[in-house]
């Protein structure tokens, strides 16, 4: 298979930790050399985060060059049209999970909150594809990295990241409630 | 499955996905090393975290956090001369703070053996600067050696503790931001047997006094350590040739590049992907830099460009080596200012190289990238007690008063809405820079902030000195019980360590005539105090206290039967003030195209410190949690 640059992002506190890790073991168990680093700075939440993920025999720095995503993985539009502005390759892939969290900006006007359609020209526009996910029922806001992962599965970007293997990457990660709320969420 | 800390501390070789700095703290126990010190600061606090994941009574070592990175060295130092092998780490700006120790080390028989781990910055991603600490390893006559993968900084360090304990000096092990936080798969070797804790100190073993007498012999069998040092590094295995397609003439010249850690692997992907003769010599053990490795290979080329991140360290020695030894080869720098500064990702480096080689490395394949023209600026948590506190404290001060910022959760102040801490020099400095703007000021109001960690670490002489001169301004202290921004780690004010040590005690025996306490959520009474304090003739203290929302939260949600509460907006009353949005800015509000403003359930945690702000009263707990 050719090289993949995995790019996934979000807003502190949305758990791109969790869905980076689940990403990087799934991917090293479904047989790939892998490489990643999150770029978390701060602990406090609110602040733009991001984790690059990449396979291939012959990467050697974990860190995705600009404009040379593959796939981005976002759990919130604005970042996900970022991502797709700043790092989507062209004919690259987005998923984003559609949660809106505005930023001091558009909260004071000066700065508009993108819409989908927005989002969805700027993908287009690089020959891309971009897929919108949204669970109207889904009651703990942390779970929205599971669903993405889900849809990633269904689509099959990642060819061998199934079910199987991310739930063996889950039960690495977590375990009693948690785990068996995630492994639900993930097999319905 | 095993637990992290059962994979960390297991006795056999095994393999693991793991980040730079779990992989360092894995080393560290095959490493035998009995004692470990730091203090907080990104990037390095996961090498804690690894250590402190190890439950109490399966640890072969000691870990503490000290009180600041000066002190952390100085534990570190005592426990390595009574023949410990010792660690200590923190942050790139840390290393100012230790300095003052840490510039000693290198005169000093470290029985024991000392490894000092940086966490250097490139990029500035969480500190207030991009220090390159590779200056202060030659103005302290350390070694340094550089990893660029986390499988590299595993080996480096095992290679750093036996160096270190064979010559008796400190060695740098020096990590940078995406080397403490790249993850691969790496191979570990097996844990030896315990060699217990040791009391060896022995005075014949130094001096270890350095009064003018002894501190020409001292510095001297520095300098010849590092001569011993330098044949290691000239047969390092961390130093060699990358070299996909060889190193042939182009247009009549053959290229290199010179170039080490992270940025060295940006060069290797180049190559990779050019697919031209022209090769890599990476320099990882880079201090003292080996000379005859470095002249070998510029011998054999007609120009060579040296690629390293941040300033130009590494090109200064090569030209210099190169003009002793009349070395024909034409070194080339990097060209702009720009070059100087952040990372140097493949991208960036590719831009380097086709400067200098267009006709090699093509120009022109730039990626499809544009700007996004729509910043995120990292904000308080939703509830947090120091948003509560600016509120309150902006409704206090007069106009034209100068507000002093530091470090911490707080510093984010400045940003809007609050626009408070006006200035930022580095931890503790703002009751020192506080006086100072007020000497000769009858007109100006001047208040500082601190945070609880960083008036323990760095905040006190400052303070001592208000006292002294009774300089007239006022201290909020941001208390939240922990030191946040860098993930929630004790200090000297929580009681995690030892018994609690109480600021305002501290504060009335330094005879501090003005102190008043305040949980922030009371807002109207932290702004009356802040009103009294500025009215108070001299240096007078606020201890405006919450804690931290984000580690509370954490704390209960774990718990069993928790039920996660909210506020909502009733419309019917909401005036669209838009102080809870636009003054107070919790990032839970949410500003709709209609101009309504409701509520983020992701993202409100149901505290209620935005109702008092609501001039009509519109904002209250939603009915059902209530
Ligand atoms: C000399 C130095 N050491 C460490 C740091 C890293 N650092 C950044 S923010 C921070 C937290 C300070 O804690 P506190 O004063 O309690 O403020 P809080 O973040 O809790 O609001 C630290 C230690 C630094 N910037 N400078
Ligand atoms: S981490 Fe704690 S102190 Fe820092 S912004 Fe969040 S709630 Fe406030
Ligand atoms: S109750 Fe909700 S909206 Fe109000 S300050 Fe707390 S987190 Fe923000």
């Amino acid at each position: 298979m050719k090289d993949l640059n995995i790019y996934m992002c979000g807003v502190g506190g949305q758990g791109i930790g969790l869905l980076a890790e689940v990403m990087l073991r799934a991917c090293h168990k479904a047989g790939y050399d892998v490489k990643g680093v999150d770029t978390h700075g701060l602990a406090q939440r609110g602040g733009t985060v991001v984790s690059h993920l990449r396979i291939g025999k012959k990467i050697h720095t974990p860190l995705i060059p600009s404009g040379k995503a593959n796939i981005v993985i976002a759990l919130e539009r604005l970042e996900g049209a970022r991502a797709a502005s700043e790092m989507l390759d062209e004919g690259g892939k987005v998923i984003y999970y559609d949660a809106e969290y505005q930023t001091i900006g558009n909260r004071l006007g000066k700065f508009k909150y993108p819409t989908h359609e927005e989002l969805e020209a700027t993908v287009k526009a690089k020959n891309g594809e971009s897929v919108r996910v949204f669970e109207e029922e889904l009651s703990d806001p942390r779970m929205q990295n599971i669903v993405l992962i889900k849809k990633m599965i269904e689509l099959e970007w990642i060819p061998g990241v199934d079910t199987a293997i991310v739930s063996e990457a889950l039960a690495e990660l977590m375990q009693g409630k948690m785990l068996e709320k995630n492994l639900e969420l993930l097999k319905a | 499955m095993k637990k992290f800390y059962e994979q960390l501390t297991d006795k056999e070789q095994w393999k693991g996905l793991l980040m730079g700095n779990h992989a360092v703290a894995r080393a560290m126990l095959e490493a035998g090393v009995k004692v470990i010190t730091s203090y907080p600061g990104s990037p390095t606090p996961e090498i804690a975290e690894a250590l402190n994941s190890v439950p109490q009574d399966m640890r072969d070592y000691h870990f503490e956090w000290a009180t600041n990175e000066k002190v952390a060295t100085e534990v570190a130092f005592g426990s390595s001369i009574n023949g410990n092998m010792s660690v200590v780490f923190f942050k790139s700006v840390g290393l100012n703070v230790a300095a003052d120790s840490l510039v000693q080390l290198g005169l000093m028989n470290l029985t024991g053996g000392l490894v000092v781990i940086l966490g250097d910055d490139p990029g500035a991603n969480s500190s207030q600067n991009e220090q390159d600490n590779r200056h202060f390893a030659r103005m302290s006559y350390i070694p340094v050696m550089e990893p660029a993968t986390p499988t590299e900084a595993y080996k480096m360090f095992l290679e750093a503790a036996k160096l270190s304990k064979k010559h008796q000096m400190p060695i740098i092990l020096r990590l940078t931001t995406h080397v403490c936080h790249a993850k691969e798969l790496i191979s570990f070797g097996a844990i030896g047997e315990s060699n217990g804790y040791k009391a060896e100190f022995d005075v014949n073993n130094g001096p270890y006094l350095p009064i003018t007498k002894t501190v020409f012999p001292l510095k001297k069998k520095a300098m010849e350590k590092l001569d011993l040092i330098r044949k290691e590094s000239e047969r390092s295995p961390f130093n060699n040739i990358y070299s996909p397609f060889g190193c042939k003439e182009i247009n009549g010249k053959k290229l290199g590049i010179i170039s080490s850690s992270m940025p060295a692997l940006s060069v290797m992907e180049n190559l990779d992907k050019a697919g031209k003769p022209v090769d890599l010599l990476q320099i990882n053990f880079s201090y003292p830099m080996p000379e005859e490795m470095i002249a070998g290979y510029l011998k054999d080329k007609d120009e060579v460009i040296i690629i390293e991140e941040l300033d130009r360290i590494m090109e200064y020695e090569i030209k210099a080596l190169a003009f002793d030894r009349d070395i024909k080869c034409r070194i080339l720098t990097r060209k702009t200012h720009d070059d100087i500064m952040g990372e140097l990702t493949s991208d960036r480096t590719w831009d380097i190289m086709t400067g200098h080689w267009p006709e090699v490395f093509e120009s022109g394949i730039k990626p499809v990238t544009q700007p996004f023209a729509n910043p995120r600026i990292p904000q308080m948590c939703p509830g947090c007690g120091h948003r509560s506190a600016f509120h309150a404290i902006k409704q206090a001060l007069p106009d034209g008063t100068i507000t002093v910022g530091d470090i911490g959760c707080h510093s984010l102040g400045f940003f809007e809405p609050y626009n408070m801490g006006e200035m930022l020099l580095s931890m503790g400095h703002s009751n020192g820079t506080a006086a100072g703007l007020t000497i000769g000021n009858e007109k100006r109001k001047v208040l500082a902030f601190i945070g609880d960690s960083t008036f323990f670490h760095a905040g006190l002489p400052a303070i001592i000195n208000a006292v002294l001169y009774d300089h007239d301004f006022t201290l909020v202290v941001m208390e939240n019980g922990t030191t946040a921004m860098t993930g929630h780690q004790p200090h000297a004010g929580t009681g995690e360590i030892g018994e609690k040590i109480s600021i305002d005690k501290v504060l009335e025996s330094f005879g501090v005539k003005f102190i008043r306490r305040i949980d922030t959520y009371q807002q109207k009474k932290l702004t009356e105090y802040i009103k009294e304090s500025l009215d108070h003739k001299g240096f007078s203290v606020v201890i405006a206290s919450h804690p931290c929302m984000l580690k509370f939260m954490k704390q209960q949600r774990r718990k069993e039967g928790f039920v996660q509460k909210h506020v909502e907006i009733d419309q019917s009353k909401c005036e669209r003030h838009l102080t809870c949005i636009e003054d107070f800015g919790c990032p839970s509000f949410v500003k709709n195209e209609d101009g309504s403003i409701t509520v983020n359930e992701d993202l409100c945690i149901g505290d209620g410190s935005c109702r008092p702000t609501c001039p009509v009263s519109a904002i209250d707990f939603k009915k059902e949690a209530k």
